[in-house]
């Protein structure tokens, strides 16, 4: 059974279509990642799944429930931990979590069993009893997400769970995910614009790009998917004739995307170890000695490029705007 | 009895983050007593404003702890901007919380620091000779007075705070409510010294259906009977800026 299902979900701000049809699925206890840069519509995507808000038109299906027809119903069976953090600050991070539970109805000895559970869970039993406000990013990233977790929802919503920590505390938050969905057994939806995240954390991935679903699949899937490998050559530090260089890349059979970037010349073969020899015949034929020569397998940044023509980290740079 | 229950919680979570306030304790105390002493000492002299109490200041004492009340109330809705700011509602919203709830929690605390602060004004009329001639009926009066008028404005201001979001707008909004309201009730002088069209005007503001009915209670002893009928139209305000409170969720969660 799915878990999570998204069909045609249309959402306008103002001037803004944040949503343009938005389909996919989530299998129950996959861990599943939207991918993409900022302004995507990654963000109101799960808003309009969590009930927080409503789409325009189309219909989403959480744990079984109709979002919008029965919201409290779906928001008994999620965990939702926003892009911001939601803690108060101005409570421990046991009474957050004892108040959060109260609030799905929970109460007595075993909520506060729970409670000690999830703080021992997320590293936070000594600062359990402390005021929220002195706690580090890390630690309030920590709490929002036991806060998500005291009910034992069987879906749990992370939007950008790492955004705003130091690598040290990303990859912190990494492996704890990782764990929940092992331990707890959960269905997860994460959203990123962190490629990296993505190819590590998600069984499969659905790229949005402008409020669409550009692809979807198992991160290997996809980059199996581009059917090649990338080639860089790197041009000798006195030469700078890339574009002439990669003029010459483009004559070769087989190479296809061939970019510029700086003295790297950047193209996409079939199979690296046969276009090599080529590529390299044909640039030293014409006069350009190759400084070093690396293939690579492809990344999720070359499926989205693949996949929208755009460079991922641009967008991600125009979404912020 | 969800709501009840979870307007219990939300009730227990707003009085200890308070507590941990001690600057706010300092001026809920304070703020009251300097208002009662200023004013009293202002107008003293001025004999007809007594309108048959027997001085002034006993005359103040109700419209003081009116006036509490409902500047409490009207900025309240600053709360509510500290959590929206913080995702707090955002988070209640994402679970099966009661929107009334969180409404009413915010209402009563309004409301129930407006009764500690009446208290606090009786204890300190007493000593400048103010006597509550309503009796036990006359304290009860005046703490149902002073619980409302926070309530309805607590309703307000909270409604308000979810449609503008921001606190520059929200000070704004309660600087503009507040002040003239406060000019149109019989705070500081008797309907009789009024003007006749600000008497009229007067009739329709909450602010005045309470300080009439704690005044009955602590300077004339009655009549009841009216006394309950301020009582029973500010209980009416209060239900309908709640649900105006309550209702503007919708408007919130439509713009996110």
């Amino acid at each position: 059974m799915d878990a999570i299902v998204a069909e045609d979900l249309h959402k306008r701000y103002k001037a803004v279509q944040a949503l343009d049809g938005v389909s996919f699925s989530v299998r129950e206890g996959e861990v599943f990642g939207l991918l993409g840069p900022n302004g995507a519509g990654k963000s109101t995507t799960v808003r309009v799944l969590t009930t927080l808000t409503q789409p325009d038109s189309g219909r989403a299906i959480v744990a079984g429930e109709d979002v919008v027809r029965h919201p409290n119903r779906v928001r008994r069976s999620i965990g939702y931990v926003a892009q911001d953090s939601g803690v108060d600050w101005e409570a421990t991070g046991r009474e957050n979590l004892l108040l959060q539970g109260r609030i799905h109805g929970m109460a007595g000895p075993s909520l506060h069993a729970r409670v000690d559970e999830l703080l021992a869970l997320l590293g936070l039993s000594d600062a359990g009893d402390r005021v929220a406000r002195g706690y580090s990013g890390g630690m309030k990233r920590r709490l929002d997400i036991a806060l998500g977790l005291v009910h034992r929802p069987k879906v749990l919503f992370l939007d950008e769970p790492t955004t705003g920590l130091d690598p040290e505390a990303r990859v912190a938050m990494w492996v704890e995910v990782e764990r929940l969905a092992a331990e707890e057994g959960l269905t997860i939806l994460l959203t990123t614009h962190y490629l990296e995240e993505a190819d590590r954390l998600a069984e499969r991935v659905a790229i949005v790009s402008r409020g669409r679903i550009v692809i979807e699949g198992p991160p290997d899937e996809l980059k199996a998917g581009l059917r090649g490998e990338s080639v860089t050559v790197e041009l000798e530090e006195s030469d700078h004739r890339a574009e002439e260089a990669a003029a010459v890349v483009r004559s070769v059979d087989g190479t296809s995307e061939v970019k510029v970037e700086g003295r790297h010349v950047r193209t996409r073969v079939p199979n690296g170890a046969q276009a090599i020899p080529a590529i390299l015949s044909a640039l030293d034929g014409r006069g350009f000695p190759a400084a070093s020569v690396t293939t690579a397998r492809p990344s999720l940044d070359d499926v989205y490029l693949h996949y929208t023509g755009r460079e991922f980290a641009a967008e991600d740079e125009e979404g912020t705007k | 009895m969800q709501t009840a229950r979870q307007t219990g919680w939300m009730v227990v979570r707003q009085a200890r983050n308070l507590m941990r306030e001690p600057i706010w304790i300092a001026m809920m105390v304070i703020q009251p007593m300097l208002w009662l002493v200023l004013y009293g000492q202002l107008f003293s002299k001025v004999a007809p404003l007594r309108s048959g109490a027997s001085s002034y200041v006993e005359f103040l004492t109700p419209g003081i702890i009116c006036m509490n009340a409902f500047f409490g109330g009207s900025w309240s809705g600053m709360a509510m901007i500290t959590d929206l700011d913080r995702h707090v509602i955002d988070r209640f919203l994402a679970a099966p919380t009661s929107r009334l709830a969180i409404i009413l929690s915010q209402v009563v605390r309004a409301g129930v620091t407006a009764i500690l602060q009446a208290i606090i004004l009786l204890a300190v009329g007493y000593l400048l000779g103010v006597r509550v001639h309503g009796g036990v009926l006359g304290f009860l009066v005046v703490f149902a007075a002073a619980f409302l008028l926070a309530s309805v404005f607590a309703g307000f201001s909270h409604g308000i705070a979810l449609l503008l979001r921001r606190e520059s707008s929200m000070i704004a909004t309660a600087n503009f409510v507040s002040l003239p309201l406060m000019f149109l009730s019989s705070i500081l002088i008797g309907a009789a010294l009024m003007p006749g069209w600000i008497h009229q005007v007067s009739r329709y503001n909450p602010v005045n259906w309470a300080v009439q009915a704690a005044r009955n209670g602590v300077v004339f002893g009655g009549p009841w009977g009216e006394t309950a009928l301020y009582l029973l139209l500010l209980l009416a305000a209060t239900a309908a800026t709640s649900a105006f409170a309550t209702w503007s969720f919708r408007a919130y969660q439509r713009s996110i």
